[in-house]
């Protein structure tokens, strides 16, 4: 099967100022596809390429075999789009939104009415845009974007703005749109969101992708440290430690022991190392690395900076 | 289809302006209001006019109405226009497969019916301020006044296509707008003016639309003012296709 979305070699400037420097990817039909960055790293304007808003200076973009530039209309019939920050009319009403969309389609639209009941905002459709709390214009946002039934969906930067519970909801919907056989693509600078929603994420920085992989896999690959922190009053257990396989530094204080290793066995080996011993412990955890610790990793900085 | 889409967001928008608190009532209201006012005042104590081309008498009273009429439906689509792109409404409806022209339309029409909806309260409410007597050809007094709307709208664009932000859309607009209202002809007849204005009083479409009001309001016939109508089509052309080249949706 062909990917869905194919970009090679795609760069953009704005002016002297480059936003994308070198871009090349694919995404595959029915994945969930993160493009991850810090904020100003070029992600919107990646995917503003792919919509067919933006022309790229160079670089080949194909999605669902179309080019997004000469054949944006009949591209934009076949794609749901929400963009990043952007508004309605103040006092359009929700119902209003969902009905004017629908009638922007040559295909059938589907029920606007059942999609806002899935979304939860059924109760909201005679509100005014401007009276609508963040996750609700969110959720409307998602709702216009569905509302073509299309084949691939573009998020932007979705639950940038909203509380904890509100990001969760939305994750929910996000992977409902996968399980209806859809493709999705998003942006997001939340290391959280990109590991607990996306198939395959595409790190991106300075206008460069830097690597592309599962979530585990990028972790696997770039930060293969495993960490286990464990209580006992074992006086001879940091030696034992010091023999597990894999094990780079056992440290101790009081009676708190933290021994650091590599490998996927590695918290296998502390544990059977533990049983064979007989060590009796009082508390076990693993630190594992997660997205945030291969974006350190990758770029020396922190995402937040 | 995109007949479809264009009704759609034409009435959306129409009713999303008649939310708008002050919208119906300042747009609306105020030309009224004024009209009937100024009239109560110039018809007592200046017509039947002694000026003819000068004053408010005669055609002059609803023809500066009906300018102030279409000035103000050009500068809330300027204000429009720069929300719209400020707030990344114009860019969302462009993710869609409606045509960028098919957006701009819409605010068109929606002011094209506003204005006359404008006009006709007008006219209605000043019945009794007509000299008696004249039979004003209020169908053709609200063509031509459409095609003057018409015409100063897509100067309204070219503003739209320039202004750095919402907040100064109004503003500037009405510094380009109204001091066109001075040269047009309506005060002064434009022979009169010294030559740098008569220059620009030549330029600008506000000259030929005062004209045809007048001359259409007095009775004359739709030919004798085909250089009106040409001269404001030439400049609707300029000022389209010059905000064609300028204009930004973001």
């Amino acid at each position: 099967m062909p990917p869905v979305i194919q970009i090679s070699g795609v760069r953009k400037t704005y002016g002297s100022t480059v936003a994308v420097e070198e871009a090349s990817f694919e995404v595959n039909e029915g994945e969930i596809f993160g493009l991850i960055g810090p904020n100003g790293a070029g992600k919107t304007t990646t995917m503003e390429c792919i919509e067919g808003l933006r022309k790229p200076d160079r670089g080949a973009i194909a999605v669902l075999g179309l080019d997004p530039f000469r054949q944006v209309y009949k591209l934009q019939e076949r794609i749901g789009v929400q963009l990043q920050q952007a508004q309605l009319q103040k006092r359009i009403k929700v119902w209003e939104a969902v009905d004017l969309w629908a009638s922007l389609y040559r295909k059938k639209a589907v029920d606007g009415e059942r999609l806002l009941e899935q979304l939860g905002l059924s109760d909201k459709r005679g509100s005014w845009f401007m009276n609508l709390s963040g996750g609700q214009k969110q959720r409307l946002f998602i709702a216009l974007a569905l509302i073509n039934d299309p084949e691939v969906v573009f998020l932007d930067e979705l639950t940038t703005g909203l509380d904890p519970q509100a990001r969760c909801a939305i994750w929910d919907l996000v992977r409902g749109i996968r399980e209806r056989g859809k493709t999705v693509f998003l942006t997001t600078h939340l290391m959280e969101e990109a590991e607990r929603l996306c198939d395959r994420v595409a790190i991106m920085e300075h206008g460069r992708i830097i690597d592309i992989d599962t979530p585990e896999g990028l972790v696997a690959r770039h930060c293969p440290e495993r960490t286990v922190v464990l209580d006992t009053e074992n006086a001879t257990a940091k030696e034992l430690f010091q023999q597990i396989s894999g094990v780079e530094s056992v440290t101790c204080i009081d009676k708190r022991f933290t021994i650091g290793g590599r490998g996927d066995d590695f918290v296998t080996e502390v544990i059977h190392c533990l049983s064979e011993n007989r060590i009796r412990v009082t508390d076990f955890r693993t630190i594992l690395p997660n997205l945030e610790d291969v974006f350190l990793k990758l770029t020396g900085r922190s995402i937040r900076e | 289809m995109m007949l479809r889409g264009l009704w759609k967001l034409t009435w959306i928008e129409i009713k999303v302006f008649l939310r708008e608190p002050l919208g119906a009532i300042g747009t609306i209201g105020v030309p009224v209001l004024l009209f009937v006012v100024l009239g109560r005042v110039t018809n007592h104590k200046l017509a039947p006019s002694s000026f003819p081309g000068g004053g408010l008498s005669g055609a002059g009273l609803p023809v500066l109405v009906s300018l102030l009429i279409a000035i103000s439906a050009v500068l809330s689509l300027v204000t429009i226009i720069s929300i719209y792109r400020e707030g990344g409404i114009l860019k969302r409806l462009r993710a869609t497969p409606l045509r960028p022209y098919t957006i701009l339309t819409a605010h068109v029409i929606v002011k094209l019916m506003l204005t006359a909806a404008t006009l006709a309260l007008m006219l209605m409410a000043g019945r009794r301020y007509f000299p008696a007597g004249v039979n004003v050809p209020w169908f053709s007094f609200t063509i031509a006044l459409l095609i003057s709307t018409w015409s100063i709208l897509s100067v309204g664009f070219l503003i739209a296509s320039i202004v750095p932000t919402a907040r100064f859309a109004q503003p500037i607009g009405a510094v380009i707008l109204y001091p066109m209202i001075a040269v047009s002809g309506l005060f002064v007849p434009v022979e009169a003016l010294p030559p740098a204005l008569h220059a620009v009083a030549r330029a600008l479409p506000l000259t030929y639309a005062v004209n045809l009001l007048k001359g259409i309001w007095n009775g004359d016939r739709w030919f004798t003012h085909m250089g009106d109508v040409a001269a404001m089509t030439v400049s609707f052309l300029f000022c389209t296709v010059l905000s064609a080249k300028v204009f930004r949706w973001e």
